[in-house]
């Protein structure tokens, strides 16, 4: 199993969703954040007084798969998420040890 | 403006004899129709003051600190209504000497709902309660003003205790001497309008010009914003973090209701609902607009992009601007003000600040400071009927008076000039006492955390 975290344009946020849907990924988790990288941030002016501001809002998704499906869904991601401009953001995969429904108490692939 | 309240006790006291003129007063009348206009006009500044002056500072600063400014204006408001009562309209429109006035109405004595204020026309009145309490809207939103300049800071008791202070020494005499006069029936003929004349106020008597409050409210408020702000000290991280305003929309909420309370503010000191009263109101709308759009035009060609924070901003300044003036320019005279006021206000708050390095949180001196100057010697340019200004009027000719800009500027320095002075002397010694007997500013972790929790246990939201 992976943990593939997304961090995208928010506005790209529904695509992403419903791009692993169609894949039968069958749950996500979703976060507001910010942050930097190479798009660089705006300036803003009340007044007299001038702000850059560097840290850039972004929506973070964070999805758990099956090996199987990691290739597919990190493709899909992409897909939706290019815009071809900078700033659309990264992809981080990483290995999952384990995963437990709280529910029912399945673990591992059984509880995705 | 302000006039002079006849009770009947104080009629008898003046002393003047003359027959014609005891017979002019002998059955003075209220006016319902202007009764109803003050009324009105009451209300209007008081939304000036709750909520829209506490939302237009409110949206400006961080959401941390919010809640602090909705309750500095709020308690403020409250504070000076009854300090107001009890000694504050006796002191502003009672004869005493050039500077301060008497303690004959203190606790409102002798008021009573018979009692008659005078107007601006001869033998027309209005009833003195509610000229107590319009005038008392001006005294509570003058304090509330200042506190833009050391927003996010203060220590709430020695907001209170510098209110207490400034609100007694500054801002009552202030009123006493640009608006204290004996009313217009005492100016029967030359000799009666001498001997009123020198019961005046220091500044009336100067004749410098002041319809609404340019000097009174205005001045005297950015001045001691200055100061306050120059000895609490800057911001934490002022110039390096980003502390931007955390919402324009309750800005603009607050600036629209600044814009329409004003009209009361303005038009309601004609003290008559009459042609000048419809002057007023338009000279405060054009001036408002006028001061909207300069503000816009230069900052959209200087920094690039026309603000929503530039157009209350120049609105603001505008309104500041034609207070002193709106009685005595024409409508073209308006715009003109409005248009210079837009442009300097936005030069001041944009670079004159930064250039002498201070942290007017609000820009209560860059927009209400520095506008009200504008106000109070463009008064002297637009009032000129050459220019379209209705001029002077001369109560014992009853006509307008002749009218020299010269003479008439150099009045309005004297207005100028004594605002700055008296409100920056006592402003410094209020905050001096302040911070001596509690200390005006917040320790630095309170600060850092803001002062909705700190000083109030509240949040502004718990979203």
């Amino acid at each position: 199993m992976k943990l593939i975290t997304a961090v995208v344009k928010p506005f790209k946020l529904d695509d992403v969703r419903e791009a692993l849907s169609d894949i039968g990924v069958s749950g996500v988790t979703v976060t507001e954040v910010k942050g930097f990288g190479r798009q660089k941030g705006h300036t803003e002016l009340y007044r007299g007084a001038e702000y850059v501001v560097d840290f850039l809002p972004k929506a973070k998704i964070e999805v758990a798969v099956a090996d199987s499906l990691v290739e597919q869904a990190v493709e899909s991601i992409v897909r939706v998420a290019n815009t071809g401009k900078i700033g659309d953001g990264k992809i981080f995969v990483t290995n999952l040890e384990q995963v437990v429904r709280i529910r029912t108490g399945e673990s591992g692939e059984e509880a995705l | 403006m302000k006039k002079l309240l006849f009770g009947s006790a104080l009629l008898m006291l003046s002393g003047f004899t003359d027959l014609a003129f005891a017979e002019e007063i002998a059955a003075p009348t209220v006016n319902k129709g202007d009764t109803a206009w003050m009324i009105v006009a009451t209300v209007l500044v008081s939304l000036m003051v709750i909520p829209g002056l506490a939302l237009f500072y409110g949206g400006m600063v961080r959401a941390k600190n919010m809640l602090s400014i909705l309750l500095q204006v709020f308690v403020i408001f409250s504070l000076t209504a009854i300090l107001w009562a009890l000694y504050g309209y006796s002191i502003a429109f009672t004869e005493g000497n050039a500077f301060f006035g008497g303690f004959s109405k203190a606790f409102l004595a002798g008021v009573t709902p018979d009692s008659m204020a005078a107007t601006f026309s001869k033998g027309i009145y209005i009833p003195e309660f509610i000229y107590v309490a319009f005038q008392l809207t001006f005294s509570a939103i003058t304090p509330a003003l200042i506190i833009g300049a050391f927003a996010e800071r203060i220590k709430f008791s020695a907001l209170l205790l510098f209110t207490v202070l400034w609100f007694s020494f500054c801002y009552l005499p202030m009123a006493h001497m640009v608006w204290y006069w004996a009313g217009p029936d005492a100016y029967t003929d030359a000799s009666a309008a001498e001997a009123a004349g020198a019961t005046a106020g220091f500044l009336f008597q100067k004749g410098a010009l002041d319809f609404a409050g340019g000097t009174v409210v205005h001045i005297n408020a950015g001045v001691a914003g200055l100061v306050g702000c120059l000895m609490i000290g800057k911001r934490i991280g002022y110039g390096k973090e980003f502390i931007a305003p955390h919402s324009l929309t309750m800005n603009m909420v607050g600036a629209s209701l600044l814009w329409v309370g004003w009209f009361g503010f303005n038009a309601g000191s004609n003290l008559e609902a009459n042609g000048l009263a419809a002057l007023v109101f338009l000279n405060t709308l054009l001036a408002a607009a006028a001061a909207t759009l300069s503000w816009l035009a230069i900052e959209w060609l200087v920094r690039g992009k026309p603000s929503l924070l530039g157009a209350t901003s120049g609105a603001i300044a505008g309104l500041v601007a034609i207070t002193p003036a709106c009685g005595w320019a024409g409508p073209m005279g308006s715009i003109f003000l409005g248009l210079v006021a837009g442009a300097v206000c936005f030069w001041t708050v944009t670079r004159l600040k930064h250039i002498l390095g201070y942290d007017d949180s609000l820009d209560a001196f860059g927009v209400h400071g520095i506008g009200g100057i504008i106000g109070a010697l463009g008064t002297a340019v637009v009032a000129s009927p050459a220019l379209g200004g209705t001029g002077v009027w001369d109560y014992v000719g009853n006509a307008v008076a002749e009218y020299d800009m010269i003479t008439q500027l150099i009045s309005q320095s004297w207005g100028v000039a004594t605002a700055i002075v008296w409100s920056g002397v006592v402003s410094f010694i209020a905050f001096k006492i302040a911070d001596i007997m509690v200390g005006l500013r917040v320790d630095e972790t309170s600060e850092r955390q803001g002062l909705d929790i700190t000083e109030h246990g509240e949040s502004a939201y718990n979203l």
